[in-house]
């Protein structure tokens, strides 16, 4: 019999974890395979060619280009330093010589003929990167990065905006369906990934920041509240550079949205423990989502054999409705008719029957669930 | 590739490789001509675990070698060609836009002329431009270096300054883009091919500025030899075979895909441009194509036989939808929804489509604002297409006496909405409409259509394979494409001008296979039966003002083809104003579409 597919976010107890750290440009790997790293170390980095700065030195000493090369006082390849003498013209006479100043630090790179223009590159720029996860270097990729791996409990959320980070979990409220308010933030955690249950606020959000929580995690957002943080309407869902001093990740979606109780259960239980988290979301090809990563001491004695397979889609299966008329209710597969439905909408559509814990029941197109994946 | 003698063909195979799935079509020689028969899909193969391409594609072809009772691949895995009476065909023809495409960057000169040439030919080649840069775009050196730099394309086209003018403009733009060591999307040991298309006195600074750095440059004819005129031409080839040699060579599967076919593989959007085009030459008509994905939307024309391609990247149905309610305004798009609807609870249903982009629409009234959504993002992806498909910038023009009152700067649009015979429709939300009255009225409320014109829409998004066959057989291509790949919905007569609300609009009179005659009002919109294969005859006379193609006032004959939808007459006004108080652009938004019978319930639905 053929088999429905439909993906779902993974929030698990124990999974091998492993993760690539990759420099953007050949450097120096600094961990070797076997080496137990935590989440601050280096494990790799490099320089980055400095910034390059354009010269019209013709322009500027009224020359012709071709005589540009005649007039420099540093040749391709030597050092400037800022406001040292770059060129200076031959002058009339030996008399009434200009002389151009460099504006930049660096190294002269290339004098054209041409146009006149020197091009000037700026001091290398040192990139380093971080294990992210605490756990051991498996392999070595020589001048690349490595690849750490550990056993983790794991948490993928469905959006968030900021980086990588990594604190203590300190889980605020007393439910998955607590709106997470600026009360609930107090200054004895900075440093610490804050959990709330529902929609979290903006102003719960500023307060978080004051006080330089390293993440803020909950059920939902208001679309709103979104864009008074970055300042913007987000127009796509490609995020994870901004520069907010913290990384905000919603679980669920934007609104008024509860945590799903599973997943606030399991990150209740690790209160105290560090954990990973990055913000990053990209919603185009090659899919990223982000993450909440909790390295494991010592992984669970035994994982407890698995109901479903992964993905698919069969009676007795918990989900979440993703879109409205029952947007963010969590259910059960209760039946999964072959045929096509006709939806209110008017379009034809493969549906599948769901069973709310009220006992009500829907019939919801098969595009609009998503697993919860154990 | 052999040689390939069109009249021998007779079974045609063709893929289309999308980012996720994988599009396959079988055509064949029935009864004296070509017809496309079967179809098959498989998700796209690209990506890990799989990264090999050619297992989409046997999984497609072999949904269609089920179907079509034929057997199309081998027990070598590979396609079966040529064709005998059972198995087989004599070509195997593909597109791609798997791995997201082809994606450029290109720079020139001045914006509005060299680097929009540049900008035309890499579009027209069926890529994405990442960026134009350009002498006077605004942006300081070291800010275009440092976008240079934060680029990842496949390749960079560079063109600039006219043969015989000065070089060193040109130069100055090549010494901007060599320090800043782009570096290519795949594979670092992959050297950044760079394609020259300027002044050809300024090649051998051009060559000495990239000699160092690991590029790999290419020099083709200026694609602006003079002002007057463009030749986009051999830019245009080397950009497919750069496409081919490098791009897709760098894919998973590809190198195999391409011994498997018969004609080169060519991108995607590429491949339509070429069918429209192929269309619009064989008809002698002018037409507009739009594919309205996710994340992009991509607006194809054709007038009076110039071609233009625009891709608005950041408008679309789901990846990009909450940048369509931001660049269009919320307001805006409720002006299509003639219900109340929380703000809100919207702002949030869209970033939830956002970031969960394969939802569909459960309730009426969810499509209902997805549609007016897809209204304003074909309304801004036209909008910028018109303006970049103007006529040659920079052309100085000779004035005469005559010309003191009619004299037009350089630099207009090129589209004519009243010269536009053919406006074709492919993407989600136009082509799964429940009904096709629904992907008529977007079309329309969108496009703003003027006189009498063709409305159809990309059966199964066929266009790519058709683009591909019209290069090595333009009759078949043709001929599928106007029996087999359009689906006619009817044919739109639509008043421009200022009619008065109420006030006689313009008069009718059909004959033909319907017949039928009466009176337009200003503000009303009607739907006349003619079904699909029947034509007739509309004789229209415009009041005062109006004007349906023959001037203002001027009385109009055309031949009319029907549709799945009819004939659709609309006397609401060129530019279409919509009424500013809300409750009163809801009821007339309402009327507009009972009278196009846009939403009416079919069948019994479930849910609500």
């Amino acid at each position: 019999m053929a088999k429905a597919y439909t993906p779902g976010l993974l929030v698990t107890q124990h999974k091998k974890h492993r993760i690539m750290r990759r420099l953007p440009i050949a450097g120096e790997v600094r961990v070797q395979e076997g080496d137990q790293v935590s989440a601050d170390n280096i494990v790799a980095e490099t320089n980055l060619p400095g910034d390059v700065h354009p010269i019209n030195l013709a322009n500027q000493m009224s020359l012709p280009p071709a005589d540009v090369v005649s007039c420099m006082l540093k040749k391709e390849g030597e050092p400037i330093a800022l406001d040292e003498p770059l060129a200076q013209s031959k002058g009339l006479f030996g008399m009434f010589k200009t002389i151009v100043h460099s504006r930049f630090e660096g190294t002269v790179e290339t004098v054209s003929p041409v146009t006149g223009q020197v091009i000037v590159r700026g001091a290398p720029l040192p990139v380093q990167v971080r294990a992210y996860i605490s756990g051991k270097v498996v392999s070595v990729a020589p001048g690349e990065g490595c690849e750490i791996e550990t056993d983790v409990a794991y948490v993928q959320g469905i959006f968030g905006v900021g980086g990588e980070t990594h604190g203590t979990i300190r889980v605020v409220g007393t439910s998955h369906d607590q709106d997470l308010t600026p009360d609930l933030v107090t200054p004895d955690m900075e440093g610490c990934i804050v959990i709330g249950g529902a929609r979290m606020t903006i102003e719960a959000i500023k307060k978080a920041q004051e006080i330089k929580v390293a993440a803020i995690i909950s059920g939902g957002i208001d679309d709103q509240d979104l864009k008074q943080l970055l300042g913007y309407d987000l127009g796509v869902a490609i995020t994870g550079r901004e520069e907010l001093g913290i990384t905000v990740i919603v679980t669920e979606g934007f609104g008024e949205i509860s945590m799903a109780e599973r997943t606030f259960a399991m990150l209740h239980d690790f209160e105290g423990q560090d954990a990973s988290v990055n913000g990053a979301t990209q919603i185009r090809a090659g899919v990223m989502r982000p993450e909440i990563i909790v390295p494991l001491n010592s992984p669970p004695a035994s994982d407890k054999n698995k109901k479903f397979e992964e993905g698919q889609l069969e009676t007795g299966r918990q989900l979440r409705v993703i879109r409205d008329p029952w947007f963010g209710m969590i259910g059960t597969v209760s039946g999964l008719p072959t045929e096509p439905h006709v939806l209110g909408s008017g379009s034809k559509a493969r549906v599948l029957e769901v069973t709310f814990p009220s006992g009500e029941k829907a019939i919801v197109p098969r595009a609009n669930v998503e697993l919860i994946e154990e | 590739m052999t040689k390939i003698d069109p009249d021998q063909i007779k079974v045609i195979l063709a893929t289309d490789c999308g980012s996720t799935t994988t599009k396959a079509i079988l055509i064949q020689y029935v009864d004296g001509e070509y017809r496309q028969t079967h179809r098959g899909e498989a998700p796209t193969t690209v990506e890990k675990p799989f990264a090999d391409v050619t297992m989409g594609v046997v999984n497609s072809v072999t949904e269609i070698g089920e179907l079509a009772g034929r057997q199309l691949v081998g027990d070598d895995g590979r396609i079966i060609t040529p064709a005998t009476d059972t198995a087989g065909c004599d070509i195997y023809i593909s597109t791609s836009s798997a791995g997201g495409g082809l994606q450029m960057m290109v720079a020139g000169v001045i914006a509005e002329m060299t680097a929009a040439s540049a900008k035309r030919a890499a579009l027209g080649a069926g890529s994405i431009v990442m960026d134009v840069i350009a002498a006077n775009d605004g942006r300081r050196p070291h800010d275009q270096i440092q976008r240079i730099r934060d680029l990842r394309p496949d390749m960079i086209l560079i063109s600039g300054g006219t043969d015989g003018g000065t070089a060193d403009k040109v130069v100055q733009i090549s010494e901007l883009v060599a320090p800043a060591k782009p570096q290519p999307r795949f594979g670092s040991d992959y050297s950044m091919p760079i394609i020259y298309a300027g002044n050809k006195d300024a090649r051998d600074a051009v060559s000495e500025v990239f000699s160092e750095g690991g590029f790999d440059l290419q020099i083709v004819d200026n694609l602006r030899p003079v002002l007057e005129r463009e030749n986009l031409g051999p830019a245009r080839d080397k950009i497919h075979d750069i496409f081919l040699e490098h791009v897709m060579a760098q894919a998973p599967g590809y190198d195999k895909l391409m011994g498997w076919t018969g004609a080169p593989i060519m991108p995607t959007p590429g491949a339509v441009g070429d069918i429209l085009q192929t269309v619009a030459r064989i008809q002698d008509i002018n037409v507009v194509g739009v594919d309205i994905g996710g994340a992009t939307t991509d607006v194809f024309s054709v007038f009076d036989k110039t071609f233009n391609r625009t891709v608005s990247a950041n408008l679309g149905m789901s990846y990009s939808i909450s940048n369509v309610c931001a660049e269009a305004t919320m307001p805006n798009v409720l002006r299509w929804v003639p219900f109340d609807m929380n703000e809100r609870e919207l702002r949030n249903h869209v970033k939830n489509k956002m970031i969960r982009p394969t939802t569909i629409p459960q309730t009426k009234e969810a499509l209902m604002f997805e549609q007016a959504v897809a209204r304003e993002a074909l309304r801004l992806a036209y909008k910028q297409h018109k303006e970049f498909a103007t006529t040659l910038k920079g052309v100085q023009q000779q004035r005469t006496v005559g010309d003191t009152f009619s004299q037009q700067t350089s630099g207009q649009t090129i589209v004519n909405n009243m010269a536009l015979d053919l406006l074709v429709a492919s993407g989600g939300v136009l082509s799964h409409a429940p009904r096709m009255h629904q992907t008529a009225m977007m079309l329309i409320d969108a496009f703003e259509p003027e006189g009498v014109t063709m409305l159809a829409k990309d059966s199964i998004f066929m266009m790519p394979h058709l683009g591909v066959l019209s290069s090595v057989h333009a009759k078949a291509a043709e001929q599928v494409f106007d029996r087999d790949c359009l689906v006619y919905l009817g044919t739109s007569v639509c008043a421009a001008g200022q009619p008065k609300p109420g006030k006689l609009c313009f008069k009718y009179e059909l004959t033909g296979d319907k017949t039928d005659s009466g009176e337009i009002t200003g503000g009303e919109m009607s739907l006349l039966p003619l079904d699909q294969g029947e034509t007739g005859t509309i004789t229209l006379s415009p009041a005062r003002g109006i004007n349906l193609g023959e001037g203002p006032g001027k009385k109009v004959q055309r031949t009319v083809h029907g549709g799945t939808v009819g004939l659709i007459l609309d006397g609401r006004g060129r530019p279409l104003a919509l009424p500013e108080d809300r409750s009163s652009c809801q009821s007339t938004v309402q009327k507009w579409l009972n009278a196009l019978e846009v939403y009416v319930e079919e069948a019994q639905a479930v849910g609500v």
